[in-house]
């Protein structure tokens, strides 16, 4: 399958900071792919590039196999919903009638359902919205676009949990209906788990995962239980993550976990609990945090 | 016995839950033979999945040939599933829940004799309870 966006090797540099280092990734169509990482990970700046918002140092990025960059054939099969999207001062709706002009699968019922979801008003102006109901805005642009491949930057911010879950509801139910490749950053990795298909993190500008969901969950597990017992049960596997008190161990083991791995932690009455995608994300970043202290 | 808003847990792969959770409501006769079964998106609105994560575990029922496909009507539990179901389970018993409790009982000091009796006295117990 020709993936829908196409990385290679990017690099983005300011001055002598480096924003994104050799990135190369491949995101398949029709598929809810989760950008995970911490605040400066480079998310937004790979995303804007992605975007043609913005240029690389160095690389390539192909969307719908073309360069997006000053491309209006592929920009308009793009949207984009900017976590720090400025708005023109008009009103709600005006808004969105022009947002309408820039993409040709738009749906103006869909735009008029999720403006009612949202309790949005559409006739206050953009500059009277909270900060909440601004990236609402920005939501129902992005689904109601229903644009080929929708790019999501952390689109909610400001919007209490009610709201958010409202944005989960109605991206799942509308994908659905209508497949779309969706590239969606965040950092409230529990809430987006579910969602999604294909998960990649990034930390300090480089990929460290890039994997489906299903073999992210269940790929790590804590081992809890006397000391001993899990040092023998953890010998000769990758170790994330290890805390002791006393002669109680507990540490976070990588690599997966067959059936007879659970029958041996029993049989040495310890116990397993797997790691959720958050967990799973703090601690391969925490790992690769102090690996670049030690460096 | 399961009820219908059980949360899915944090750390198994979400298409193997779907397809355990399907496969209980085959065993215990909530979905007869014949039935349909809810469709992937179906599931995904209902537990809030990705619609993809609920095929994967729809097709691990179809491939062990639990569920079966008519085109373009749906998905429907197949003839024989629920008697398949049950002795694939049985073999499993042992292993999935006497081992454990063998395993705890040892800890306990508890022997073998004592686990009977108190097997018997809990079933008659739960028996007199609910009939």
């Amino acid at each position: 399958m020709t993936p829908t966006i196409s990385v290679t090797q990017l690099g983005r540099t300011y001055k002598d900071h480096a924003a994104l280092a050799d990135v190369t990734l491949d995101i398949a169509p029709n598929a809810i792919t989760g950008l995970l990482g911490r605040n400066g990970a480079g998310k937004s700046t790979l995303m804007r590039i992605i975007a043609a918002q913005e240029f690389a140092s160095s690389g390539t990025v192909r969307v719908l196999g073309e360069d997006p960059m000053e491309n209006d054939r592929i920009l308009r099969r793009i949207t984009f919903v900017r976590e720090d999207q400025i708005f023109p001062d008009f009103k709600v709706r005006h808004v969105i009638r022009a947002a309408s002009w820039f993409h040709p699968n738009w749906s103006e019922e869909l735009a008029q359902t999720l403006l009612a979801d949202f309790e949005l008003p559409p006739n206050r102006p953009m500059k009277k919205l909270s900060r909440g109901m601004r990236s609402a805005v920005g939501i129902v642009i992005g689904l109601a676009a229903r644009a080929e491949v929708t790019l999501l930057d952390e689109p909610y911010a400001g919007l209490d949990a009610v709201a958010r879950q409202i944005f989960y509801d109605r991206l799942l139910a509308d994908y659905v209906e209508h497949p779309r490749t969706v590239l969606l950053s965040t950092h409230l990795i529990d809430e987006v788990a579910d969602l999604l298909e294909h998960v990649v993190m990034i930390d300090h500008g480089r990929i460290l995962i890039d994997a489906p969901a299903d073999t992210v969950r269940g790929q790590a597990a804590t081992i809890g239980g006397p000391a001993d017992a899990v040092e023998r049960f953890v010998a000769g596997r990758p170790i994330l993550h290890r805390r002791t008190m006393a002669s109680v161990s507990s540490v976070v083991v990588g690599g997966g976990l067959l059936d007879q791995d659970y029958r041996q932690a029993r049989d040495l009455h310890l116990t397993v609990q797997p790691l959720s995608l958050q967990e799973l994300i703090v601690h391969t970043s925490e790992t690769t945090t102090e690996a670049r202290k030690s460096a | 016995m399961r009820n219908e808003t059980t949360v899915l847990d944090d750390g198994t792969p979400l298409f193997l839950q779907i397809g355990a959770q399907l496969a209980d409501d085959i065993a215990d006769g909530t979905l007869a033979e014949g039935d349909r079964v809810p469709s992937s998106n179906e599931f995904a609105a209902f537990y809030r999945i990705n619609p993809a994560t609920a095929a994967k575990g729809i097709n691990v029922l179809i491939d062990d040939g639990l569920l079966e496909k008519r085109r373009g009507i749906g998905m429907f539990v197949a003839s024989g599933a629920r008697e398949r179901l049950l002795a694939e389970r049985r073999q499993r018993f042992a292993q999935q829940y006497i081992e454990p409790m063998l395993a705890e009982a040892k800890r306990l000091d508890m022997d073998v004799e004592l686990l009977v009796s108190l097997l018997h006295d809990t079933s008659k117990r739960n028996g007199d309870g609910d009939r």
